[in-house]
């Protein structure tokens, strides 16, 4: 007996975390799944009636601007966070005595919660007392900056909140990255009398290929997510202009007690998170077994 | 040495190599200013007195320095039909975090010490699998969360949001102690065995003592996630066990009486602190923790 537990006391330590993780993680999922199968309204039923919460989600002007606002706002959050972030670090590569200073005031964003960014951000971009008033105050008095009220703007602003929010974090990411570069090649290119942006362009962003994914991966991850920003700056207005899929699911479960739409948009996220997670999870961990 | 030997075009391009260097740290210096702008903002509104927001400039310094708005903020402002300011609140996400940040790093130290150790046949199945749950939307566990809270009798209480963080934290602790522990040599722990050392023997003697760094880098990553938590504290908290974030987000868009924007900013800095002073004290290993929770491995 004690020699049985000996043996298996590892996996006995291991156990309960793994059976909560069966249970609240892929338990909670087969359950969504099941429940985005039926008729549920206020509360859960559970016989399966097909796809019809799917047609009905798909047939909402609410979750179709859900969608397009994600499409929008990921698409921009990316490409313009990855950009300014390679931007970044490669000014802060260039042996900065003040590096580390800058760093971290590139950086700190990151450790807010979106709540206090969106709340910050809210009060910069209020047209009546913020950006708009104040440079209207400097005598440019037909000054415009009203996106954040603007149904067809706001979205937007979500963008600018969320790349100051997180473009420092992809700047830390690709200075990892840029010194992990062998400086041997580098140097050997310096020799050669190859100029340095071309060194960039050809030798080094080449090679970080991987980090790129990584960012990638990451900031789309972020994206997809994205809820207490939106929440705090937005509210997910004006009307619905700034939904996006996760305050679709959270108003539909918490505030319309629509249990059947909730679980069917909750769905949808997950599938698309996994679209682009899984092909990279599989990929890390088959290389760490070869 | 070129410099002896320097001709005018050398020292053209040395001139050219300053004006490079000035626009760099110009460059760099606006950057600074567009990150640090809402900080400023934030910290002088909150520092204005209302008459002067409503008639002043947005990035003007307060003319008037007054601390009313933090003292409402802090203890005044109204969050609903209660005005108790954040002060409550913000003892709530401190009940929150410090028991799950310790719960959820203490677990992930042990699986990662079995997974990386004490590997047993589908060792590598059963990470992956946590690992996995790192990547979920929480909103596809949300609606049975709420069922499961409200069965285990724990809906809408502390100990209910202190269990969910442990829940959807242990994946990435599991994670850091797993990377960690890996590069410790498994000749060590046989070593131990053969000395007759027991599996938490050669935990606490062995592992816990070098496992410093990676408990800060862990604490951090989870103290940070906890405390600016929104989607579960909002989800699954009532009236009076809110969090802080939930009560910042209440107060800003609480439309009862007049706007106060200073109040809402000195709420938020509030709110900030906490995990502004991890960041500043212990960036360094905030920073590990960011990009080992994005790079794994």
């Amino acid at each position: 007996m004690t020699k049985w537990l000996e043996e298996n006391t590892p996996k006995l330590v291991l156990a309960p975390s793994f059976i909560a993780v069966l249970i609240f993680v892929y338990g909670f999922i087969a359950w969504t799944a099941w429940v985005s199968f039926t008729r549920s309204r206020l509360l859960p039923r559970y016989d399966i009636e097909g796809l019809i919460q799917y047609e009905r989600l798909f047939a909402s002007p609410r979750w179709d601007t859900a969608l397009n606002n994600l499409f929008v706002f990921g698409i921009l959050f990316i490409l313009i966070a990855m950009v300014l972030g390679l931007i970044l670090a490669i000014l802060l590569d260039q042996n900065i005595r003040t590096e580390g200073a800058i760093r971290t005031i590139y950086l700190y964003p990151m450790a807010l919660s979106m709540i206090v960014t969106g709340t910050a951000w809210k009060w910069i971009l209020n047209p009546g007392l913020g950006v708009e008033a104040m440079v209207r105050g400097w005598g440019f008095e037909s000054f415009t900056f009203d996106w954040l009220v603007n149904p067809d703007m706001a979205i937007y602003t979500v963008v600018i909140a969320a790349i100051w929010q997180s473009s420092g974090f992809v700047m830390a990411l690709f200075l990892a990255g840029l010194r992990s570069v062998d400086g041997e090649i580098i140097k050997a290119a310096q020799v050669d009398g190859i100029p340095t942006w071309r060194i960039y362009t050809a030798i080094i962003i080449p090679s970080m290929a991987p980090i790129f994914l990584s960012a990638f991966i990451v900031l789309s991850h972020l994206a997809i997510k994205s809820f207490d920003l939106v929440i705090a700056l937005t509210g997910g207005g004006p009307g619905y202009a700034t939904d996006l899929p996760a305050t679709y699911m959270y108003a539909m479960a918490f505030s319309r007690g629509d249990i059947g739409q909730a679980a069917s948009s909750a769905m949808i996220m997950m599938m698309v998170v996994f679209a682009i997670v899984v092909p990279y999870l599989y990929s890390e961990l088959r290389s760490k077994d070869d | 040495m070129t410099d002896i030997s320097m001709t005018s075009a050398q020292s053209q391009s040395q001139t050219g190599k300053i004006v490079l260097r000035w626009l760099l740290y110009i460059a760099l210096g606006l950057f600074a200013l567009f990150y640090l702008m809402p900080l400023f903002v934030m910290i002088t509104t909150s520092l204005k007195s209302l008459d002067e927001i409503r008639t002043g400039d947005l990035i003007a310094l307060p003319r008037e320095v007054t601390f009313d708005a933090w003292r409402t903020a802090w203890s005044g402002a109204c969050t609903g039909i209660q005005c108790e300011g954040v002060r409550p609140y913000f003892w709530n996400s401190i009940l929150i975090a410090i028991p799950a940040v310790a719960i959820s790093t203490l677990l992930g130290a042990m699986n990662g010490y079995v997974v990386a150790q004490w590997r047993f046949r589908g060792a590598n199945i059963i990470f992956s699998l946590m690992l996995f749950g790192c990547f979920i939307p929480f909103q596809v566990v949300l609606l049975p969360m709420a069922r499961t809270l409200g069965i285990m009798g724990i809906a809408g209480t502390i100990p209910g949001l202190i269990f969910v963080h442990v829940i959807y934290g242990l994946g990435f602790t599991t994670l850091f102690f797993r990377n960690y522990y890996v590069t410790i040599p498994a000749e060590l722990t046989k070593a131990a065995k053969v000395d007759g050392a027991g599996f938490f023997r050669i935990f606490w003697s062995i592992f816990l003592p070098l496992s410093l760094p990676i408990i800060v880098v862990t604490v951090i990553w989870q103290f940070t996630q906890i405390w600016n938590d929104f989607l579960f504290g909002v989800s699954f908290s009532q009236a009076g066990t809110q969090p802080v974030t939930v009560a910042l987000n209440n107060i800003v868009n609480s439309t009862t009486g007049v706007k106060e924007y200073n109040v809402d900013m000195a709420a938020a800095i509030i709110a900030a602190l906490p995990t502004l002073f991890v960041y500043v004290v212990a960036g360094k290993y905030f920073i590990r923790g960011l990009t080992a929770g994005s790079v794994k491995g």
